[in-house]
């Protein structure tokens, strides 16, 4: 067992931990924040993406361990005051998903790629959202989702 | 109020799966829950010798360990197959018996043995590590064309056959082969595929000793059906005192129709520790054991005339089943595949085999599109096939071959309603800026690639299914669907579906159809699905099915509601039902201005004291409540279709294929939601594109899956594909009120053809599924491509 403090959706968590736990489990076992999720066992699928200390991480592949002193934010992290993010609202008026499975990890992503490139191309979206499967929306709606958020960010 | 329906509506349901409050079955957690993990065979076939669990059972948190044993000394009931085929010898298909958990064979890599209980599920996996089964490995078989050749792997199912079935007149068909001008023949495999829903299966089991009921938490497509089959199959547990809920589920795609030994194995271990057992599928778990799909080998042969018209269809297949046979294992390669093989095309004479083999790989069944897909696949290779033979233009073969006046019966099973093929052609062509097709080949050629098109222009039977022809040719229930629309008094409604959503947008595009049918506002209508205990029987969502059988029975239990509220309001009016006019959620009294709406009819029917100067709103003889039921079977299936034209470039260096330009027209009668259909398209079109550039399932020669992670096996991911150019066409299905044919298949079923057209088109030579760079890269080395030669 080790201590950690670490700062998730900006609430400051301090606790001991067993050293082999991984932040998803952490984030989903520990916290009951079950947006973030697990779709497969080695880290392809992106289902479990969040933010570590401002970039997009897969939380399955992330030890709790090594984020001592970090900041995490997840998909419930991201709305401010009950008002949806400009992404979540671009991938709800695009049809950004269906099932739902892949939409935090996407969300996520598609957030840090526009932290990083304020405009990006069709491409560059395509090719950043790469380590995202989506298996039901064949990524339409989401590049158009991503495309209309970085207008409005 | 303007109408709902074929508005671009943003989903209902969106906001909690986007702000991370969707509740899928992992993310329940119930007190005193327990872990469950399955110990699984190694091997791809072998004689289990025996199961020694006690040391798992001394493990530390272990509290039971159940076995094949178990189930049998439980009376737990295997697997079933749900949908029987008979084979043209007139024999009954042969199914091997499916325990839950095996014991006395394995067949297949994945098979499950055993299961381990404990307090965490760390523990229960260490717990399985000490499970010791002795096996005697025996020689396997997983590929579809040498199944019959190998050693029976299930006593008395000689030859590995469980059917050999048999569709069309085969004399008939030969005559016309034997007067054709021209033979067409190819040799397709249709690839085995896994469906991969990104969330992996999952199950909770709940039992509660002082009420005796049994609740099973699982990611399934339909649960009433599972509730039938786990009470009367497997006797888990009595129907009526069996809950089963599944709460958000993360995609279907056919792989969460099933009944699975999961499923069962867990409501039975919950039931026997008496306490809530939890197992959430590794995605390595999802790969071995889900049900796969496709995995035909098939030859087909086409007759022409001297006019270029097809005379005739001849299709042979042999079709994988996998180890066991799964509920519509055998109805998926028959059924759901010979009569779709007819294609659009006006075919006067046609015969199809298929033989059903068994081998040692997972068990196949529906994925999405389900024999459909593989159909037009064969059809559409083909067709693309004669027309390059006799010189002709892709577009024009296809015109000149379509049906062109409908209703249609055609000569294997279907009677088409309605249909305007050359409509969504045309429409194709003009989107596809076709005409300039070969302008772009040679700016392609400029670059070094090779540039090739391909069409695809299908139907497919889908809005499944009329209960008396599907139980006439051997399923086991009915296809109808059930509606319950439920004013609340105060005004706001809760309709109840059997059909599910799993990502389908039910909440929204059901919401619409009553929000226009009933005049409520669509935040007022709740949409309420996947639990048993909530709603009546209804037999879930597949086969494209949802809209078109579920969608009207929540029509008719509309017009229920209203014929109910017309002679609430001719009473409160002082008028005759007959004279009442419902529009816009308000009954009026025709040549009058008294009206009321129907709120105030709901809130009347469940308060029937006195209003205004009417004693009781309630006519003699009409009982309080506002709360209508339907179910509706439908008279015949619904046809869809559209034209599907794909361009790719082909690296001639590195075989490697990228799409360059998808074009999209469909014919889906009435659309409710564009912004829902159009999703369905591009999500259907991935998929379709993935079977034919990227995913393969595969076993090496002992039988290992090796593609059994995503590092192993292709997803289609975002940078596979351009944007994706769609329009519609309308011609109504006959078959519902609503007019609307169904469309969450259609991608799926339309892009293999055109993509692998466009690829062979690209290449000059046979390639088959999935077109990676390697099997291009060969192909044109054996073409003679100078690049890949050198």
């Amino acid at each position: 067992m080790i201590s950690i403090n670490i700062k998730i959706n900006g609430k400051k968590i301090s606790k001991e931990i067993p050293d082999n736990i991984l932040l998803s489990e952490f984030l989903r076992d520990n916290l009951s924040l079950t947006g973030t999720h697990v779709g497969c066992d080695t880290s392809q699928c992106g289902t479990c993406v969040v933010h570590l200390n401002g970039n997009s991480v897969k939380s399955c592949t992330t030890f709790v361990a090594d984020c001592d002193g970090a900041e995490v934010t997840t998909i419930e992290g991201i709305a401010n005051n009950g008002k949806m993010h400009p992404m979540q609202e671009a991938f709800k008026k695009h049809h950004g998903l269906q099932c739902g499975f892949c939409t935090p990890g996407m969300v996520m992503s598609a957030v840090d790629l526009l932290k990083k490139n304020k405009n990006p191309s069709e491409q560059e979206i395509r090719d950043w959202l790469e380590g995202n499967i989506c298996r039901c929306t064949g990524y339409q709606g989401i590049v158009a989702a991503v495309k209309d958020a970085a207008s409005k960010m | 109020m303007a109408n709902l329906v074929g508005a671009k509506i943003e989903r209902k349901e969106d906001k909690k799966f986007l702000t991370g409050k969707g509740r899928y079955t992992a993310d329940i957690n119930l007190s005193k829950q327990t872990y469950a993990y399955f110990v699984r065979s190694p091997h791809a076939r072998a004689k289990i010798i025996k199961v020694d669990h006690s040391k798992a059972m001394k493990a530390p948190g272990v509290i039971d360990v159940f076995t094949g044993d178990s189930v049998v000394k439980d009376k737990i009931g295997g697997l079933i197959c749900g949908w029987k085929i008979v084979s043209q010898d007139g024999k009954d298909m042969k199914c091997p018996p499916h325990p839950v958990l095996a014991k006395d064979s394995v067949n297949f890599v994945g098979d499950h043995i055993a299961v381990v209980v404990a307090e965490t599920l760390e523990q229960a996996k260490n717990a399985a590590e000490l499970v010791n089964v002795s096996y005697k490995v025996q020689k396997s078989v997983t590929r579809t064309d040498e199944a019959t050749k190998f050693e029976n792997i299930h006593e008395g199912i000689d030859n590995n056959l469980s059917f050999d079935f048999l569709l069309g007149d085969k004399g008939k068909t030969d005559e016309a082969f034997s007067k054709a001008d021209k033979i067409v023949k190819v040799d397709i495999v249709n690839n085995r595929l896994i469906p991969n829903a990104m969330e992996p299966r999952a199950a909770i089991g709940d039992y509660n000793a002082s009420s005796d009921e049994l609740t099973l938490y699982t990611a399934s497509q339909n649960p009433h059906l599972d509730r039938l089959i786990m009470s009367a199959f497997n006797a888990v547990h009595p129907e009526h005192k069996f809950r089963i809920v599944s709460p958000d589920v993360g995609g279907g795609f056919g792989s969460k129709i099933n009944v699975y030994a999961e499923d069962v194995v867990i409501a039975y271990a919950s039931k026997k520790i008496g306490r809530p057992v939890k197992w959430v599928a590794e995605r390595s778990e999802s790969f071995m054991s889900d049900n796969h799909g496709r995995d035909h080998v098939t030859h087909a042969e086409l007759a022409l005339n001297s006019d270029s018209k097809i005379t005739g269809l001849k299709v042979d297949t042999i079709a994988n089943l996998g180890a066991y046979s799964l509920v519509l294992a055998a109805v998926t390669p028959t059924y759901l595949y010979a009569p779709l093989l007819l294609g659009i095309y006006d075919i006067p004479a046609a015969c199809c085999t298929v033989k059903g083999v068994y081998t040692n790989t997972a068990p196949t069944d529906a994925y999405r599109g389900a024999g459909r897909p593989e159909a037009t696949y064969v059809i559409e290779r083909i067709v693309t096939e004669a027309a390059k033979e006799i010189g002709m233009d892709q577009a024009e073969f296809r015109k000149k071959n379509f049906i062109k006046k409908f209703p249609h019966q055609q000569c294997l099973v279907h009677n088409i309603d309605s249909g305007d093929y050359d409509a969504h052609l045309d429409k194709a062509i003009e989107l596809s800026d076709y005409k300039n097709f070969e302008n772009r080949r040679s700016q392609s050629a400029k670059k070094g690639k090779l540039r090739g098109i391909g069409f695809s222009t299908y139907f497919e039977a889908c809005g499944v299914a009329p209960s008396a022809v599907v139980m006439s040719i051997g399923s086991g229930v009915g296809l109808w669907e059930s509606a319950e629309v439920r004013f609340n008094a105060t005004g706001n409604v809760s309709v109840f579906t059997g059909a599910h959503s799993h990502g389908q947008s039910h909440d929204t595009t059901f919401a619409q159809i009553v929000g226009d049918k009933l005049g409520v506002a669509i935040e007022n209508i709740d949409i309420v699905h996947g639990d048993t205990d909530k709603g009546p029987f209804g037999m879930g969502t597949y086969g494209s099915r949802s809209l078109a059988v579920g969608g009207t029975a929540i029509v008719k239990a509309c017009d229920k509601i209203i014929a109910k509220g017309k002679k609430v309001a001719a009473k409160m009016l002082d008028g005759k039902p007959e004279d009442i006019d419902f529009k816009a959620g308000e009954f009026i009294l025709k040549n009058s201005n008294k009206k009321k709406t129907i709120g105030e009819i709901a809130f009347a029917c469940y308060l029937p004291g006195t209003f205004g100067d009417v004693n009781s709103p309630l006519p003699e003889g009409v009982e309080p409540g506002l709360i209508e039921t339907s179910f509706f079977d439908p008279s015949n299936f619904s046809f869809p279709s559209g034209s599907h034209i794909c361009e790719v470039e082909v690296d001639e260096e590195t075989g490697e294929t990228k799409l360059v330009k998808y074009t999209v027209v469909d014919d889906f009668g009435t659309v409710i939601n564009p912004l829902i259909v159009e999703g369905q398209v591009y999500g259907g079109v991935a998929q379709g594109v993935g079977q034919a550039l990227y995913e393969n399932a595969h076993y090496d020669k002992s039988g290992q899956l090796t593609s059994a992670s995503y590092m192993d096996y292709t997803m289609p991911r975002a940078d596979n594909f351009p944007h994706i150019a769609l329009d519609y066409t309308c011609t109504p299905a006959t078959s519902n009120p609503l007019g609307a044919k169904g469309c969450g298949e259609a991608g799926t079923i339309a892009a293999p053809a055109a993509v692998m057209n466009a690829v062979i088109d690209a290449v000059g030579t046979d390639v088959q599924m999935p077109a990676t760079a390697e099997k291009v890269w060969k192909a044109l080395k054996k073409n003679g491509s100078k690049k890949a030669a050198a």
